[in-house]
Parts: C-alpha cells; structure tokens; sequence
C-alpha cells in the first residue's frame, strides 16, 4: 500500500504525457474544427456566376461534386492552386468554386494567372452562402454527395497527402452505387 | 500638479538618510486600485461593434448583445461576436440580428447559429453526458485533494499517538547525548 503511493506521480506524469502525446502528434491542428453541417443538407444557394453562368446547388444534385470557398484576397488560396489544377484536369473531380467575399474582376484576374480549375464560379460578395455553410475562413473545400448532402470539410488549403489519402477515395466510395 | 488631500505624498522609510520605500498610504492604495478596478470594467464593456449594425428597437439589440456574448468567434476564438473585430463575427451578429427582426425567440436564434457551426460557438458548453468531465473534473479533483489531506493528517496523527513512550534507559541515554552536544 504504501510502495503503491510512491508509484502515484509516475501515474500522473504518465497520464499527461499522454495528453500531451495526443495533443503534439503531427498532422493535429488544434484550431481545426469539426463541421456541424456533416451529413446535413447543403444550405441552399443560386448565385451569379464569374462567366455569366449561374451557380445552383439544385443544378449540381445527381453526381458527387466539390465545392471550394476561395477568393483572391487569400494567400493560402494561391497555395492550393495547383492542387485543385491536378484534381480538375488529371483527376477530372467536378469542382465547383465560390468566390467568398470579393471582387468579381480580382478573381478574374487570379483564375488567369493562375489557370481555373472550377467548372463554374458562383460570386458570393457578402458572404451570406459561405455564413450558411459554416466556412470560418478561406479556402474550405466541401464534399457533397449526389443528393446535395454535406460529407466531408477540409479547412485550410488542401494538400496533396489530403487528396489521396481522404478526398480521393471518399469520392470514389460516392461514386459507387 | 499638486495630489489632492486623500493621497498626500507618500512619506518615506530613511535609514541613515537614505531612502528604503515610500510608504503607500491608505486612500493612495484604495484609489490605484479603484483605477484598475475601473480600466477593467471598461475592458469588459469593449465592443468591436459598428453603430451601424445597431437595431434601431433597443430591446431587440439588447437580446442580440446578450445572445452574442455567448457567441464564440472562430477565428480568435476566445472572444466573443460581440467583442471580435473579425469579419466573421461581424457577419453573425448581423445575422443573429436578422433572425432576431424575423421574430425567432432567444433559443431559435442560438440553435440557429449552433446548426451551422456547431457547439463550439458556445463560449459555455452545455451540460451533457460528453461535456460532465469538463464540468465536474476540476470540483472532483479538489474533493480528491482534500481527502488526500485528511486521510494524510490522521494518519499522522495515529502515527504520533501510537508510539511507545520511553522507556527508563532510553530516557537516560537520551539525556546523555543531549548532555554531550551542548557541551
């Protein structure tokens, strides 16, 4: 009984040191938050378009699609840009862009510099989709299913190790049935 | 500029002429603290608010300041709507005021904001079954604390009781090494 009290704070140092392995492994972001939309339904959207085509979730329902919240006031946007290049032409993934909360020429602009990976743009200037769908931040890659249903979120610019570890084989489980 | 008579200049402690500490009287103590009480209530008050998102009706604009000090703000995340400047907190307090105009009760419109960004943006989480350790660890641990204590100062105390009392000898030779050590 008594030996046993000795063994008390190694009991405890060894519980926080697993707290502390939990909370420093690699690839945990502590900021990164779980979505509340998951298998919900997508909120409603019919916006105006970059290239005068409209964007509608109804148009979109029938086929997985991604939806990519970007804008080109956002740095880490520019940084997933080659990502969503790679999905849209090797991958021929159907992603969906909206512009949150910006000038429709400057995302003209960044689409031609940097190439345009989205099938359509839809413009998003006061944020009121983006408040809908619960993004926090730019850019935010949402995965919806055939019937509009929310099944996945990325937050923060996707990675490759993201698209073929996750995104990948998720849309190919949607694509099945 | 001269203090005013409730804070007369502080006198000093002088040893062999020179100063060691002023001495911090009693209403100058009362009044620095007073100050700093007063500096933090106004911190409390801060708002990130523009007069524009205003309601024009106050008691509606009363309920949504209440509602969104409750509200967390993802992107600092350790303020509330009501005090962040970020954008995002900006979008929802208008939308918390729209909702609010459109006649949803104080609940509707929290529930409303919850579905889309979930419980996290409660800045005090629910009592729920998931949430009971974040409630009860820390009184837990305190009960804990404190019976560790007590259960320690008895067993002391039996400890201290128990012992035999000494016996002739011992009593003797004690008494010659005490002897010794102060010779």
């Amino acid at each position: 009984m008594r030996r046993a009290l000795f063994l008390v704070p190694l009991a405890l140092f060894l519980v926080l040191a697993g707290y502390f392995a939990l909370a420093l492994r690699p690839g945990y972001d502590p900021q990164m938050l779980p979505s509340a939309m998951i298998d919900k339904e997508a909120p409603h959207f019919d916006l105006a378009g970059l290239n005068g085509k409209r964007l509608a979730l109804d148009a979109l329902k029938g086929n997985p699609v991604l939806i990519n919240f970007f804008a080109s006031w956002c740095v880490p946007c520019r940084q997933e840009q080659p990502v969503l290049m790679r999905l849209a032409t090797r991958e021929h993934v159907p992603l969906y862009g909206i512009d949150y909360k910006d000038n429709p020429a400057n995302a003209a602009k960044l689409l031609a510099q940097l190439g345009d990976p989205y099938r359509r743009v839809g413009l998003d200037p006061d944020g009121h989709v983006g408040l809908n769908f619960g993004v926090y931040g730019v850019p935010e890659t949402y995965v919806l299913d055939a019937t509009g249903h929310i099944r996945k979120r990325f937050v923060g610019p996707l990675t490759a190790e993201e698209v073929d570890k996750q995104l990948l084989p998720l849309l190919k489980a949607l694509n099945k049935p | 500029m001269r203090a005013p008579p409730s804070c007369p200049p502080a006198p000093s402690l002088k040893v062999k002429g020179r100063t060691l500490a002023r001495v911090v009287t009693r209403p100058c103590l009362a009044r620095a603290a007073f100050a700093f009480l007063l500096v933090l209530a106004m911190a409390a008050h801060a708002r990130a608010m523009e007069p524009s998102e205003r309601l024009a009706d106050p008691r509606l604009e009363a309920r949504a300041e209440a509602i969104g000090a409750t509200l967390r703000c993802l992107v600092c995340q350790n303020e509330s709507i009501e005090q962040s400047n970020a954008s995002l907190a900006h979008d929802i307090r208008i939308l918390l005021r729209q909702l609010l105009v459109q006649g949803d009760t104080n609940a509707q419109a929290r529930q409303a904001i919850v579905a889309r960004y979930g419980e996290f943006v409660l800045l005090k989480p629910p009592l729920r079954p998931a949430t009971y350790v974040l409630w009860f660890a820390p009184a837990a641990m305190l009960v804990l604390g404190f019976a560790g204590i007590v259960l320690w100062l008895r067993r002391r105390a039996t400890a201290i009781a128990g012992a035999a009392p000494l016996s002739p000898q011992e009593q003797s030779r004690l008494d010659t090494m005490l002897r010794e050590a102060d010779r």
